[in-house]
């Protein structure tokens, strides 16, 4: 049953790196170790440690305003490309997509 | 098992619900005025006060102390790895990486995210939702905007003795650093104690400065080399110039010899456009204009003593207080003397007699600022007195355009490298002018009050944005101004071009104008002088030209108070026709005579009076 649902994992990643526009995509888990990613290492650790940091500040921002709320989803857009960032309480996914229309 | 609290309380205090009722109302106090106590009060003045029923509040403002904050940064290495795990060790964390991905958590949360994701990323394929609106009118919002400026920072001098900052001068290489020469000019203010030390400051960090000049003497002028940013070249207090080495630490490289630099201040000195990029000139008020190698400080290259009667005399030479090279025109330099004239040179003339082309008098005290405008090589810049004139190169009687006189003394100006009709002065009030000379010649576009002490230096950044001014008390405040005065507006050349087109003919005309009538005049004179024959006669008809139009004034004066008299005595219409008529007559005699009187005097504005006795005398000599 691993095993089926580990292909899960890997269909449900793969699907999301083929998707159009997507630059990379990032697995951190909570202590800020990437488990997974398409990008080079430096660029990697980077994105890792900063957007924990991040996600981290928004949720306890989004809490403090509501108690009973709690962070599902952060969408950085820059100039160049937009961040997604789906936070869950161990791991986080990253995706920088470059939204091309 | 659970936690839980108990407490025990009153049925009665439990919060029994309340049962209201309805009551009518009952009076409680009845108070009636007293009528007899009127007597104990006295009425006061009626007046207005306001009650507000809130707290007091009041005011209070605090400066917080100065702190020195240093930044470093820190460099992150790869962390968060478990004890056992070394980060380092490909295997190992590919089989940390391996292991958690086997975890059911992991599974799960993965699954979910994945789900979100992936509708957020169709999302944003499918839908731009961030378009730029307003990408158009972007451009237009820059004309609205009032021009204004900003300080950035102060750098202060660090010595208990505030000197001037009478030099600056920005790094060739992008200007992140500012080198600002500090002196003394007052006279007989200098103390032993005074520090004689420049400094180079990183505009990032105006705490510290970032290194240390040490002359022998006081710098009162200061230049890096345009072609080598760590070169630097100062001008001193005593005469002697003074060549820096960036990395070569804080004591100058090289000092020129004492018996063969200047003997007053070195007031300016210039990098040249040359082979080498070691030459530079160099400007004080002995007179003297010398060329230096800066490899070989021991005797400068060339002399020039600003004689304007041209022998090269050095007692006779005027004080030059300003320089000017434009690397455009390599062998023309400009010098601004004490005198208030402006003296143009010409390095490669063959005799020293004609180095000096020629001169322009403007000023009534020294030229403290000289500069050609980066965009118009012909036209200069210069601030003396409490004016800054524009003068054309070829005009040499007058400047073409200048600022009406300021309330204090200007003491520097500068053109704007990036916008050829803009330039900014600075005066002794503390007050920074940007004059814009396309939009306002009357009054300058901004005035800022930089400080409370007089400024008295002044030097723009390459890119036109940032301004550093010096000040009296060794502040060097650095301003930065708003895009609208430092970026190129279209046709704003060709306009400016006209404008100084313009102003050129219009002082060629009113040159040629004064000529002619000097030259009629002269030839005037000669004519009269050879009728006459002498000197003597001359003087005799210039004596009969007055006695005449003293004639002619009495006459005037005494017909009209005739005709005044008459009117007031006769009353009768019949002799009162006649003499009208022949009053009218005189009056109109009289008022042809005084329209013709004003005629003349305002052709003939500012030239001979002698013409006017002359042409009325023919006139009254015509009538009588």
């Amino acid at each position: 049953m691993a095993e089926t649902e580990h292909a899960g994992v890997e269909e449900t990643l793969k699907r999301i790196e083929a998707q159009k526009g997507v630059i990379g995509t990032i697995v951190v888990n909570a202590e800020g170790i990437p488990i997974r990613t398409t990008l080079d290492n430096s660029t990697t650790i980077q994105y890792a440690k900063l957007f924990r940091l991040l996600t981290m500040k928004a949720r306890s921002t989004v809490r403090d305003i509501d108690p009973q709320n709690d962070l599902t989803f952060l969408r950085v857009r820059s100039k160049k490309h937009e961040i997604l960032v789906a936070p869950e309480h161990d791991f986080l996914l990253i995706v920088i997509q470059n939204p091309c229309e | 098992m659970e936690i839980v609290h108990v407490y025990t309380k009153l049925r009665s205090k439990f919060g029994r619900q309340s049962l209201f009722s309805d009551r009518p109302a009952e009076l409680l106090v009845d108070v009636h005025t007293d009528q007899s106590l009127v007597h104990q009060f006295i009425q006061k003045t009626q007046r207005d006060q306001d009650l507000q029923a809130c707290r007091d509040m009041s005011e209070h403002q605090v400066n917080t102390k100065r702190f020195e904050s240093n930044s470093c940064g820190l460099n992150h290495e790869e962390g968060g790895w478990p004890k056992d795990v070394n980060p380092q060790e490909m295997e190992q964390t590919i089989r940390f990486r391996k292991k958690v991905e086997k975890d059911e958590n992991y599974i799960n949360s993965i699954l979910q995210l994945g789900s979100v994701m992936d509708h957020c990323i169709r999302q944003n394929n499918a839908v731009d939702i961030y378009p730029d609106y307003c990408e158009d009118q972007d451009q237009e919002e820059d004309h609205q905007e009032p021009p204004s400026a900003k300080t950035i920072n102060v750098f202060r001098d660090p010595n208990e003795l505030k000197r001037t900052v009478t030099g600056l001068s920005w790094h060739p290489d992008g200007g992140r650093k500012l080198a600002a020469a500090y002196s003394c000019l007052e006279f007989q203010k200098t103390s032993r104690d005074m520090s004689p030390d420049s400094y180079i400051w990183d505009i990032e960090n105006p705490n510290r400065p970032e290194m240390t000049l040490k002359p022998a003497s006081p710098l009162v002028c200061l230049e890096y080399n345009p072609k080598d940013c760590h070169t630097l070249v100062g001008g001193c207090y005593n005469g002697q110039i003074a060549y820096w080495d960036t990395r070569r630490g804080s004591q100058p490289v090289e000092v020129s010899s004492v018996e063969h630099s200047h003997r007053d201040p070195v007031y300016k000195i210039i990098w040249l456009q040359s082979k080498t990029g070691t030459d530079a000139f160099s400007a004080s008020t002995d007179g003297q204009v010398l060329w230096w190698d800066v490899r070989r400080l021991s005797e400068p290259t060339e002399r020039l003593a600003l004689d304007p009667s041209r022998e090269g005399n050095l007692d006779r030479a005027l004080g030059a207080i300003s320089l000017d090279f434009e690397s455009t025109m390599p062998t023309k330099f400009m010098v601004g003397t004490e005198q208030g004239l402006v003296v143009s040179c010409n390095r490669k003339a063959k005799t020293p007699s004609e180095k000096i082309v020629c001169m322009y008098d403007g000023h009534q005290g020294p030229v403290y600022a000289l500069q050609r405008n980066p965009f118009f090589p012909k036209n200069f810049l210069t601030v003396g007195d409490w004016t800054a004139r524009i003068w054309s190169e070829d005009i040499k009687e007058s400047s073409i355009m200048w600022t009406k006189y300021q309330m204090s003394y200007l003491t520097d100006a500068c053109w704007s490298p990036v916008r050829p009709s803009v330039f900014f002065t600075v005066k002794m009030d503390g007050m920074l002018d940007v004059w814009d000379i396309l939009l306002k010649q009357n009054d300058p576009t901004l005035s800022l009050k930089v400080c409370d002490e007089a400024l008295y230096s002044l030097r723009l950044h390459e890119t036109g944005r940032l301004v550093a001014c010096g000040s009296q008390r060794g502040g060097a405040t650095l301003l930065e101004i708003n895009s609208g005065l430092s970026t190129l507006q279209k046709n704003e050349k060709s306009l400016l071009a006209a404008m100084f087109e313009r102003e050129t003919k219009r002082e060629k005309i009113l040159e040629a104008r004064q000529r002619e009538i000097r030259l009629k005049e002269r030839s005037r004179s000669e004519q009269s002088r050879d009728e006459d024959g002498g000197r003597e006669d001359q003087d005799q008809n210039q004596n009969q030209l007055m006695v005449r139009a003293e004639d002619h004034f009495y006459l005037i004066t005494e017909t009209e108070t005739k005709r005044r008299r008459d009117n007031q005595t006769t009353g009768s219409e019949d002799q009162g026709q006649n003499q009208n008529q022949s009053q009218s007559q005189d009056q109109n005699q009289n008022q042809s005579q005084s329209q013709s009187q004003d005629q003349n005097q305002s052709q003939n504005q500012s030239q001979s009076r002698d013409q006017d006795p002359q042409m009325l005398s023919d006139q009254s000599i015509d009538e009588l």
